[in-house]
């Protein structure tokens, strides 16, 4: 079990209808590769976040998997344009099972 | 008469292709105005204090870097080392120990400790020592909170100079270095001048003759700890001043000393006060 997981999102709070936005989102975690011993010898299991999506009024805007050899606190910065008012929901999902999410609304004038 | 002419001509040739040679080698830091999250202004290269010798300009760290990594402390959000902060922030409000105090118990909001980064190490009358920052907040959880001292240059203790340093950023530092401190500070340039192990390296060869040159794949630095502590992207972690100090000595394949022992406490206080002047940048992001 991940201990003092995270997650962060940085979403403008208001934009102009198709306007391209940046997004930026970063989430504490050890990302354990799997590949390192304890002092003991014994292999640590892996234990990472595999999948991050970000979701707008329900449709998918990006999803990514991730792999082993991703170092500590991921980071995706991505952009993208908004049609109207909404909500952003982001999705990481743990290796142990966990689901983080985190929402963001954003005002399009 | 011709013969030696000659020999007198090629060796101010020589003399000059040296000296040539010597200015033209680039070096790595540049100018760029430090600015985070668009509002705090950082003082990253000015004048050197008038007792230090070798250097006429003293240049942070943040100067050395790449573009891309200077980059990632201009922004909060970027910089990882404020997940540490973050981290701190709740222990900081955490109740804890036979005492039932938190750090907010007595202190209240962090804000309150303003300026505390700006003056460590200072030497501590009570204790007849030169403390840090490091040392302050153990002994607020030894005798105010009763509970186990944090190890010098663990998680826990590195997050929370962070979360302390962060309450200063933008402020110059401004150690003292007379008075009581005085004895403590000829012991640091002594260090600092005193070269170790196989390699017979002292923190002078590096950081003052040959800052700006490179070191294999990387580039020296003045070897400044105002950024301190500082969010390495080698280690993906903070980093606080000692455990970067015997970094370097290991790296003249020298025994180390202790990290919290009496050598990097004369160290620290002599190497901020060449900083003097410089902003804290604490948490900063370097490779």
């Amino acid at each position: 079990m991940a201990v003092g997981v995270k997650p962060r999102v940085k979403v403008p709070k208001t934009a102009a209808a198709g306007d391209v936005i940046t997004i930026k989102t970063l989430i504490s975690h050890k990302m354990e590769s799997g590949q390192r011993k304890d002092s003991d010898g014994n292999k640590i299991p892996r234990s990472i976040i595999n999948t991050f999506t970000c979701d707008f009024n329900g449709q998918n805007v990006m999803s990514a998997e991730l792999h082993g050899a991703i170092s500590t606190n991921p980071y995706f910065q991505f952009e993208a344009t908004v049609p109207e008012s909404g909500e952003f929901t982001f999705t990481w999902l743990d290796d142990d099972g966990s689901i983080y999410t985190d929402t963001k609304s954003i005002a399009v004038s | 008469m011709k013969i030696s002419n000659l020999h007198r001509f090629v060796q101010i040739a020589a003399t000059a292709t040296v000296a040539f040679g010597l200015a033209s080698i680039a070096t790595a830091q540049d100018n760029d105005k430090l600015v985070v999250n668009g509002e705090i202004e950082m003082v990253t290269r000015t004048a050197a204090p008038s007792y230090i010798d070798g250097i006429d300009e003293i240049i942070s760290g943040w100067n050395f870097r790449t573009d891309e990594t200077q980059a990632l402390q201009m922004d909060d959000f970027d910089n990882s080392g404020m997940l540490g902060v973050d981290a701190a922030q709740e222990a900081w409000d955490t109740v804890q120990g036979p005492e039932q105090k938190s750090c907010a118990t007595c202190h209240g909001n962090v804000s309150s400790m303003v300026g505390v980064r700006t003056v460590m190490p200072k030497y501590n009358e009570e204790a007849a020592d030169l403390w840090t920052l490091e040392d302050y907040i153990n002994n607020c959880r030894t005798e105010r909170q009763n509970v186990e001292p944090w190890g010098y240059t663990s998680g826990p203790m590195t997050n929370m100079s962070a979360l302390i340093s962060v309450q200063s950023r933008g402020m110059p530092m401004n150690v003292a270095i007379d008075g009581p401190a005085a004895p403590f500070w000829e012991a640091g340039k002594e260090l600092y001048y005193t070269r170790t192990g196989v390699l017979e390296l002292s923190c002078a060869s590096c950081h003052e003759q040959s800052a700006g040159l490179r070191i294999r794949a990387d580039h020296l630095s003045q070897g400044q700890i105002n950024g301190f502590p500082t969010y390495r992207l080698k280690n993906a972690k903070l980093n606080g001043i000692h455990a970067r100090f015997k970094g370097c000595v290991r790296d003249t394949k020298a025994e180390t000393y202790k990290p919290g022992g009496p050598e990097f406490h004369a160290l620290e206080l002599y190497v901020a006060s060449r900083g003097n002047g410089l902003s804290v940048e604490g948490p900063s992001v370097r490779n």
